[in-house]
């Protein structure tokens, strides 16, 4: 058994998993984990009526839910259910108070892009850290495909206009600090 | 493909309602919502025998995200309602949920006796010190010299210690819990929902909007350095020296839990009636 490891851009420890089908299971968790998230977030930035966010959002919880299909279909899993990861949060999900109502695209690709490089490294550290073969080549396949999710959000962040320093001002707050 | 868990036949999302919330971003009851039907999931309780009671506040508006039967009744009195569902039907899994306000202020007085009467139920408080859904008041979990235009120079009132409280009231299981830990409140409100009795479980829920400095708890919260204990005085001098940012359960007792059938009745109603007759 190998020892704990700690999990990309995070405190947490996990046991790294032994087999394939453990691995291809914690993936499936954590994409999946990441996919609900971004569904949240994409909720609740279109009831804020910020809707250029919660397409954004939207489309990220796709992407996710694409990658947690692409797992069960190689695993030909057809019902499993992932129990849950085992982190407080995986690394590629974002932080339920990572948002703010008045975000604009370009943070939101910024918090994508954090979420993808902790992905991407994650993968990376397992692959490098596995004793079996089978597991390693699979861990290497996803990190393969966590980088093109960087690249493409990199690319996406290059096209964003980038925010004024005053964007969280709000003309009619909902506190009134003053 | 051998040592993978077995297929779990309720997930989180089959706890879930259609209805979107309408709290603001980033506000820390999404995560609550996200334990709690993940703890739902973990029990795999069938929605239809789960029940979510609740006051009013933003928190209270936790029911209808839910999938289960639930009851958004009256600001502080969540707490009678729900006694009075699980003595009627204590084949039901009853959840009670809401804010520090509407559990420590105008509903303080149920809690201490729903502590005290020890009924198999769940009290979930989302606390974020501070009265959301109307705008930003003082709650009785507010600290004293929170500044605001509401209360300008802080309260100057020394704050109420709910778990301390629930402790001395009679409470059988005190837990406190982070929202920024959804996993790990999903796992304390699954031992607290199994537990016997009353179950108390805090949990520390930024109110993003009006307490924005809250974001910081997650640098704050820290795992309780302790085992959960049995022993009240050992959870007491716990309790007492606690600076509300330690997560974890810190009691679970073995309390007499009220027992739900009723009692043979000395009389009957006819008896009673023929009494009166003229
Ligand atoms: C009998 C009654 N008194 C006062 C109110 C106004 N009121 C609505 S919500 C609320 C406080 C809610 O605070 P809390 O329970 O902390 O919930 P939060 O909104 O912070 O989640 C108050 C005083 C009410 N609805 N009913
Ligand atoms: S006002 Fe505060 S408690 Fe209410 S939804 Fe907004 S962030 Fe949450």
């Amino acid at each position: 058994m190998n020892a704990a490891m700690q999990a990309a851009g995070t405190t947490i420890e996990y046991e790294p998993p032994r087999n394939l089908a453990e691995f291809m299971s914690l993936a499936l968790a954590m994409e999946s984990e990441a996919a609900q998230r971004y569904a949240e977030l994409a909720d609740a930035m279109e009831m804020a009526n910020n809707v250029e966010v919660a397409e954004l959002f939207r489309r990220m919880a796709n992407i996710e839910t694409g990658h947690a299909r692409a797992v069960m279909a190689q695993m030909h899993w057809r019902e499993y259910v992932p129990r849950g990861s085992p982190f407080s949060e995986g690394p590629e999900t974002p932080g339920e108070d990572a948002v703010h109502y008045l975000m604009q695209p370009y943070h939101a690709l910024e918090l994508a892009l954090a979420c993808e490089e902790r992905a991407e490294r994650f993968y990376a550290d397992l692959a490098a850290a596995v004793e079996d073969a089978e597991v390693r080549e699979a861990a290497r396949g996803l990190e393969a495909e966590e980088r093109e999710h960087v690249a493409l959000v990199r690319a996406w962040l290059a096209r964003a206009e980038k925010p004024a320093e005053n964007w969280a001002d709000d003309p009619d707050p909902p506190r009134y600090v003053d | 493909m051998n040592d993978v868990a077995p297929c779990a036949p309720r997930t989180a999302q089959t706890y879930k309602s259609a209805y979107k919330p309408i709290w603001c971003p980033g506000c820390g009851d999404y995560s609550v919502l996200s334990s709690v039907t993940k703890a739902l999931a973990m029990l795999d309780l069938p929605p239809e025998d789960v029940v979510v009671v609740s006051g009013i506040g933003c928190s209270s508006r936790i029911p209808a995200y839910t999938n289960c039967y639930g009851f958004h009744g009256v600001h502080g009195r969540s707490l009678a309602a729900a006694t009075g569902l699980k003595v009627a039907r204590p084949d039901l899994t009853v959840l009670v949920a809401g804010g520090d306000g509407d559990g420590y202020s105008i509903g303080g007085n149920h809690f201490l006796h729903a502590c005290r009467r020890n009924v198999d139920l769940t009290y979930i408080v989302m606390d974020n010190h501070v009265y959301g859904m109307t705008k930003g008041q003082p709650s009785p979990t507010t600290e004293p010299d929170w500044d605001s235009k509401l209360s300008p120079g802080g309260t100057k009132l020394r704050v109420f210690h709910p778990l301390v409280v629930a402790l001395a009231s009679g409470a059988n299981f005190i837990a406190r819990a982070f929202s920024g830990d959804p996993n790990g409140t999903a796992d304390i409100l699954a031992q607290a929902i199994r537990h016997p009795g009353f179950s108390f479980v805090e949990i520390l829920s930024p109110c993003v909007t009006f307490r924005p400095e809250q974001r910081e708890w997650k640098t704050q919260v820290r795992p309780a350095p302790v085992e959960p204990t049995t022993d009240a005085s050992r959870a007491a001098r716990r309790l007492m020296t606690d600076d509300g940012f330690n997560i974890g359960v810190l009691y679970a007792g073995d309390r007499p839990v009220c027992p739900l059938a009723p009692a043979e009745p000395r009389s009957r109603v006819e008896d009673l009636e023929a009494e009166f007759a003229l």
